[in-house]
């Protein structure tokens, strides 16, 4: 079954957040189909150490899909082209022998570049802080019956918590716009009755986050959700707006 | 309360899509009224006569001028912060998702040449007509001629449509209408909050129809009026 391909990458080099980045290409030889895409990148970086040169930084971690670490964009897509899967899940096998790939940073005002490949993306977590939490007082642990909920509400509830944070949507949008992130962060809390309590403060709050940090306006062209590692629908950011919207006009 | 319109992009972006809400229910009636000219002359005219230099004409005007002006200052803020957002480095290859509808990208490039198409068509009719008689009413001298076509609505459009190159340059407008209106009308309902899993596919599938029978009605009248032209 292992075959190997040889293959011609492009990646985007940069030395820090300030120097100016430019493409460098590189030629692997006799890279396995078997292996996964970030695998193919550390035999690069191996050889790349052996010849004396600076390895290629790119985020991992779990390397399996949930944490969200990964963050490559690959020729024109974040995570690749294959829908619902992350960088990490992406495999060699997919690819043609003499494929040129070319692989860039997330590219968004409020991800701004670390170096190579790698992006600072702290603007999420300080949107999560922003209000993505449920702070009420819940006592002790409540029989799992005492509250009840729908099947079908705790199914969309669960499929915004599927998001991992791993701003492939910001990436990918045109607008650079979170939207989808912060509509399933909110989306995930606002359908449980847990969550109810604070709804309108954190849909107020983690928007103006939102905004305050240079992310752009969503103007509905879906390209998130398209290339979403979880899937998470566009209908989260309808409840969003609505939510966001609610609040503000009850001020 | 009110400046969350301004300052935050979910009011923005409600301020967009009132105003472009509005401008589609005018082109909804426009567009009706525009059919009568195929069927009758007189009740063309008659429209014409009722949509002049009154009051209530006039303050709809200013009213649907002022739609425009704030979804096109809205459209342009929008854009620029939206460029402004996607950072300094753009990316060397894109590629835009099966999903993705390529108007719903190139919303301020389809607005752009509305406007500019739409430019041409205040110059053939409105300039010909309804300012025609204010400018007379406020005391101007203007050619007798020019004010007697003024009420003439049904012979300015005989006329107008008579040149093939006008007529190709409102077909143009009209296509770019379509793609602009095929997303902003779902797009529109998105942003004010009004769809959820079971609409969302149906908001898109109305959108699209309702964009087509709005730019057909319009074709049509333009068509009808060029072919009737040549015969
Ligand atoms: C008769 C003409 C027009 C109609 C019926 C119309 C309608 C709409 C609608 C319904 C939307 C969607 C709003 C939303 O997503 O919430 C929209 C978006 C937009 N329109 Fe128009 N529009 C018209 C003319 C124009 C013009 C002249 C411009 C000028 C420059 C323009 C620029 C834009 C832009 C940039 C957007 C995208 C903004 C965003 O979604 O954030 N439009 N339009
Ligand atoms: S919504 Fe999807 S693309 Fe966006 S951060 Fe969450 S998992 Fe990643
Ligand atoms: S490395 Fe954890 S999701 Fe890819």
């Amino acid at each position: 079954m292992a075959k190997s391909i040889n293959i011609t990458l492009n990646i985007w080099r940069q030395k820090d957040a300030k120097t100016k980045g430019h493409f460098e290409t590189y030629a692997l030889k006799d890279i396995s189909t078997n292996a996964s895409f970030l695998e193919m990148l550390d035999i690069l970086n191996e050889q790349l150490v052996k010849e004396h040169k600076e390895p290629i930084a790119f985020d991992h971690d779990c390397r399996e899909g949930i944490c969200g670490m990964c963050s490559l964009y690959i020729n024109g897509h974040p995570h690749g082209w294959e829908t619902e899967i992350t960088t990490c899940q992406l495999h060699m096998r997919k690819f043609k022998d003499g494929d040129v790939i070319t692989i860039e940073p997330w590219r968004s005002r409020a991800f701004p570049v670390i170096r190579d490949l790698m992006v600072d993306r702290s603007a999420y977590d300080k949107i999560m802080q922003a209000g993505g939490f449920v702070s009420v007082n819940t006592g002790g642990v409540p029989d799992a019956n005492a509250i009840a909920i729908p099947k079908p509400i705790a199914d969309e509830a669960m499929d915004s918590a599927s998001c991992i944070g791993c701003g492939a949507c910001a990436a990918a949008c045109k607008n650079g716009s979170a939207m989808l992130f912060v509509s399933a962060k909110v989306s995930q809390l606002a359908l449980l009755p847990q969550g109810k309590a604070e709804a309108a403060a954190r849909a107020k709050n983690m928007v103006a986050k939102m905004d305050e940090l240079g992310f752009g306006n969503c103007t509905n062209t879906g390209a998130c959700a398209a290339e979403c590692p979880k899937g998470v629908s566009l209908t989260n950011i309808a409840r969003l707006n609505r939510e966001f919207l609610c609040a503000k006009l009850k001020d | 309360m009110s400046f969350f319109l301004i300052n935050s992009s979910i009011g923005r972006k409600l301020v967009m899509s009132i105003s472009g809400m509005f401008l589609i229910l005018f082109l909804t009636f426009h567009m009706c009224m525009n059919l009568v000219a195929i069927i009758s002359p007189e009740g063309y005219n008659t429209v014409c006569e009722f949509l002049g230099a009154n009051w209530y004409a006039l303050v709809g005007t200013a009213i649907l001028a002022g739609g425009f002006i704030i979804h096109i200052l809205f459209g342009l803020l929008l854009s620029i912060e939206n460029r402004r957002a996607r950072g300094n480095d753009r990316y060397a290859v894109t590629a835009r998702p099966k999903t993705v509808e390529w108007a719903s990208q190139n919303m301020l490039a389809l607005g752009i040449v509305i406007l500019a198409l739409l430019g041409l068509h205040l110059y053939h009719f409105w300039a010909k007509m309804q300012f025609v008689e204010l400018q007379a009413m406020a005391g101007v001298e203007v050619d007798s001629n020019l004010l007697a076509n003024a009420t003439n609505g049904y012979g300015l459009i005989e006329q107008t449509f008579s040149s093939p190159v006008v007529v190709a340059l409102y077909l143009v407008m009209l296509c770019a209408l379509w793609f602009h209106i095929s997303h902003g009308f779902w797009s529109s309902l998105q942003s004010m909050g009004l769809s959820n899993s079971v609409w969302l596919k149906r908001i898109q599938v109305i959108s699209m129809v309702y964009a087509t029978l709005l730019v057909a009605g319009f074709a049509v009248v333009v068509i009808f009026f060029f072919v009737k032209s040549i015969l």
